[in-house]
């Protein structure tokens, strides 16, 4: 359906992950930016889980074999179809021999791209989620390569529509990398001192940042005490090893770890968390469970919004 | 006679808006373990759960927050773990075949005054529990590793461990599924396949299960 002209820097075939395989080690993985990538699904009239393309840093070039329905969302690339520029977080047709393309990143670090119908790729324990460590799921375990043939999966479960659309204030203001965090299980150990620094200091993502975390440079933080017993960890977790450089925990993160967990980015938050690349700063501001959980249905009324 | 009333004390702690964290304890104990697998299995069969991970001791419970709280689970986890676990099943028991060559044999021999033959020995005399599998696919980490071997983790990790090595950390004993970094001490290799993609679950060892080492020539 979707030739693949040019693949981008690292481009991979997504869905909602792998849950049930994390007892076996198994990272859960799917796409860093839950709210894009069910947001582009809806826009074309799929279910949220279906599989959509992660594009990092750039975006492919695509060439549609047939008539179909897409939408791209989540960092803005800049897409065009046929050189002419196309707006994001929409649903549009693209005709047989239409090319779509990406003039360059202006804003986030991973756009998604949902075709109606959604993506076929090997499924791996109950997802398509490709996990490049094990070369599994997706792509034949692999990110997409020059010459791939996108398939659609099958039809979607809404009518074949253009122009759904997502507006501006409906979505995450990925200009603002303040993430809300509820403390950790191991916050104590921080102290008064370094909880205050955590929550006030700017870090900044390192380059040492891909799927499965980002190493953050910032003030150090002493969370040294009795080692830690193992313990399943949990995407968004904020974990700081001896050298008190912490590491936020992604999609594809291990499953478990020895280190003490200061902070857990909120789920909501984690969608701009997935936009960071290196080089850029962030800050995390405490909130509650219960504030954490009012930002979540916000997010979630508005991709019923697409829905209805 | 009565059996004793348990007396475990679980602590949860948030981990973000979708999960918490049940601790048992913080000590390395096959009781704490058998009790966090156990907890574990009752909370995956809740409706609100969406799956639960056993550590050492504690468990991991990612949950929808759209059917339950914090609150009402960690009330519910706190019912489940005072009530007596199940009596443990003697998990499955997997012989491993270990050809005791590691690159750091004898440098873990001469750190701990013993001959290499000996470390090989010590290493394949007990019967070790998986106390957690998790960390990278198809990774368990088994123990207790008799106390003679205990050696701190080496103080540059390797950035590159070849699967099926057999290694030694702390009181704990491992094999690395797959090549990846790595900072334990490698004393010997295995050719079974931990990591099992086209299985399901995907790991050939189970929390619970118990493995024995023997040494092999090849």
């Amino acid at each position: 359906m979707l030739l693949v002209k040019k693949p981008g820097v690292l481009t991979t075939v997504q869905d909602l992950g792998r849950p049930n395989a994390i007892a076996a080690g198994v990272p859960a993985g799917g796409a860093m930016d839950r709210f894009a990538h069910r947001a582009a699904n809806l826009l074309v009239g799929n279910d949220e889980g279906a599989a959509t393309l992660e594009c990092t840093l750039s975006g492919p070039e695509l060439v549609a074999l047939e008539n179909c329905l897409v939408a791209v969302t989540g960092a803005d690339f800049d897409p065009r179809v046929n050189g002419e520029p196309e707006p994001t977080w929409t649903g549009m047709f693209l005709g047989r021999g239409d090319e779509l393309s990406f003039a360059g990143r202006r804003q986030g670090g991973r756009a998604y791209i949902a075709v109606a119908g959604g993506i076929a790729a090997d499924r791996w324990l109950a997802s398509m989620s490709t996990n490049l460590m094990t070369a599994r799921g997706g792509m034949h375990g692999r990110q997409l390569l020059a010459g791939d043939v996108i398939a659609a999966a099958g039809e979607a479960s809404a009518p074949a529509i253009s122009g759904r659309h997502l507006g501006h204030n409906l979505r995450p203001d990925y200009a603002d990398h303040t993430l809300g965090a509820i403390a950790g299980p191991h916050i104590r150990r921080l102290g008064a001192e370094g909880r205050k620094t955590l929550f006030s200091s700017e870090f900044t993502v390192s380059r040492d940042a891909d799927r499965m975390g980002y190493r953050l440079e910032g003030p150090g933080l002493d969370a040294s005490g009795d080692e830690l017993l193992s313990f399943g960890l949990a995407a968004g977790a904020l974990q700081v090893p001896r050298s008190g450089q912490p590491i936020l925990l992604m999609a594809d993160h291990q499953t478990a770890g020895g280190y003490p967990v200061v902070a857990t980015v909120a789920s909501a938050a984690m969608p701009v968390a997935a936009q960071l690349l290196p080089g850029d700063k962030l800050w995390f501001a405490e909130v509650s469970v219960e504030g954490a959980l009012k930002l979540r249905a916000a997010q979630r009324a508005a991709l019923d919004l697409i829905k209805s | 006679m009565p059996a004793p009333r348990s007396t475990t004390r679980v602590r949860t702690h948030p981990l973000g808006d979708a999960a918490l964290l049940a601790e048992l304890g913080t000590r390395l104990d096959t009781a704490l373990n058998t009790r966090a697998i156990a907890l574990a299995n009752a909370l995956r069969k809740r409706r609100d759960v969406r799956q639960a991970v056993p550590g050492y001791a504690s468990v991991t419970v990612h949950f929808d927050p759209d059917q339950t709280t914090h609150e009402a689970l960690a009330a519910s986890i706190k019912r489940l773990a005072s009530k007596r676990p199940p009596m443990a099943e003697p998990g499955r028991l997997h012989r491993i075949p270990v050809v005791y060559d590691g690159p750091d044999l004898e440098t873990v021999a001469a750190k701990l005054g013993l001959s290499p033959a000996k470390v090989a020995e010590v290493h394949a005399r007990p019967i070790y529990r998986v106390f957690l599998v998790g960390f990278v696919p198809g990774w368990a980490y088994l123990g207790p590793l008799p106390k003679e071997l205990e050696l701190p983790r080496r103080h540059v990790p390797r950035t590159r461990v070849p699967a099926g090595s057999v290694a030694i950390a702390g009181r704990q004993s491992g094999i690395y599924p797959l090549a990846t970094p790595g900072g334990w001490h490698l004393i010997g290799r295995t050719s079974v396949k931990l990591f099992l993609p086209d299985s399901d679950p995907p790991s050939l060892f189970r929390a619970g299960d118990r493995v024995k080492f023997f040494a092999a020539r090849t």
